[in-house]
């Protein structure tokens, strides 16, 4: 064992552990929280094995953003008393699925890649950089574009009438107009 | 020198952790998490053999930080569609009945 299985081993345990109490936590607010510690984990290996760039968009882009968005939505869809986990059979059903995906993938992986130990030679900043803005400046381009199409539909769906129906006092912000009227009525 | 078996056993772990979260919850936002726990054992898959399988090849590294951009953008489109639920059916429980739409009954009767 080197010093970066050491290291490795112990940044993989706090994400492990994290992972599970993240689906096993019975309160919504920690598995969310406990996710931060998993995906900061995971951040941490990727700076174990080397990979400098990927770990600091990793933690820009889940930790920053896609976190604070969960939590957002939790506190937008607060809902008490609503049952977290599904009936004991379903549970022990997605624990068998759960538990083959593991021996399966981990056993595939294994078998194909060994036990020995091999030098850490990933590419470099640079030939990042250089792959990104010379051979696959396109696809980023267009992953730019995919962003503001998944943020203007974001909006519309979060937006949409509800069932369907053009009902104006289901949109978040009433027109003022449709608040005379509804007190006229009243 | 590392050993790539380590953070394959991760990736195998967290990928089975995160098909457990999708399966065993009814909760949206916690199936959800299920998804990046799922999203997060692709995107180390990715970065161990782009550490030490690819031979100094940066396609791996670059696939890694799209995956993660476009799993940015599917996030938010995800948390559109639960906000959506949960203003059309007043929870966001996924194995509710069908037909239980309290508020949708309301805006159909006064329609």
């Amino acid at each position: 064992m080197s010093g970066l299985d050491v290291l490795f081993c112990a940044v993989a345990l706090v994400t492990a552990g994290s992972a599970l109490l993240s689906v096993t936590s019975r309160q919504v607010l920690h598995a969310a929280l406990w996710l931060v510690v998993t995906l900061g984990g995971l951040a941490g290996c990727y700076l174990v094995l080397g990979a400098e760039l990927v770990a600091l968009v990793q933690l820009l882009v889940y930790v920053g953003a896609v976190v604070v968005l969960v939590l957002f939505a939790l506190m937008l869809t607060r809902s008490g008393g609503v049952p977290v986990v599904t009936t004991v059979p379903q549970r022990v059903a997605a624990g068998l699925v759960g538990a083959g995906t593991t021996v399966v993938l981990g056993g595939a992986l294994l078998s194909a890649f060994g036990w020995r130990s091999v030098p850490v030679d990933g590419a470099s900043n640079e030939q990042v950089a250089a792959t990104i803005f010379g051979t696959d400046v396109w696809p980023f381009e267009l992953l730019s574009v995919l962003l503001l199409i998944a943020l203007v539909a974001a909006v519309a769906v979060a937006r949409a009438p509800v069932g369907g129906q053009d009902d104006p006092s289901q949109r978040p912000d009433t027109p003022p107009e449709i608040e005379a009227v509804q007190g006229d009525a009243s | 020198m590392i050993r790539p078996a380590l953070p394959y056993l991760l990736v195998a772990l967290l990928a089975g952790l995160g098909a457990y979260g999708i399966l065993a919850r009814r909760h949206a936002v916690l199936v959800l998490i299920g998804v990046e726990l799922l999203l997060g054992a692709a995107g180390l898959l990715l970065v161990t053999v782009a550490q030490t399988g690819a031979g100094g090849d940066a396609g791996p590294a670059v696939l890694t930080l799209f995956v993660i951009t476009i799993a940015a953008a599917e996030v938010v489109v995800a948390l559109a569609v639960l906000l959506a639920l949960y203003r059309a059916r007043g929870h966001v429980d996924l194995h509710a009945e069908l037909d239980d739409r309290p508020r949708g009954g309301e805006v159909g009767d006064r329609a």
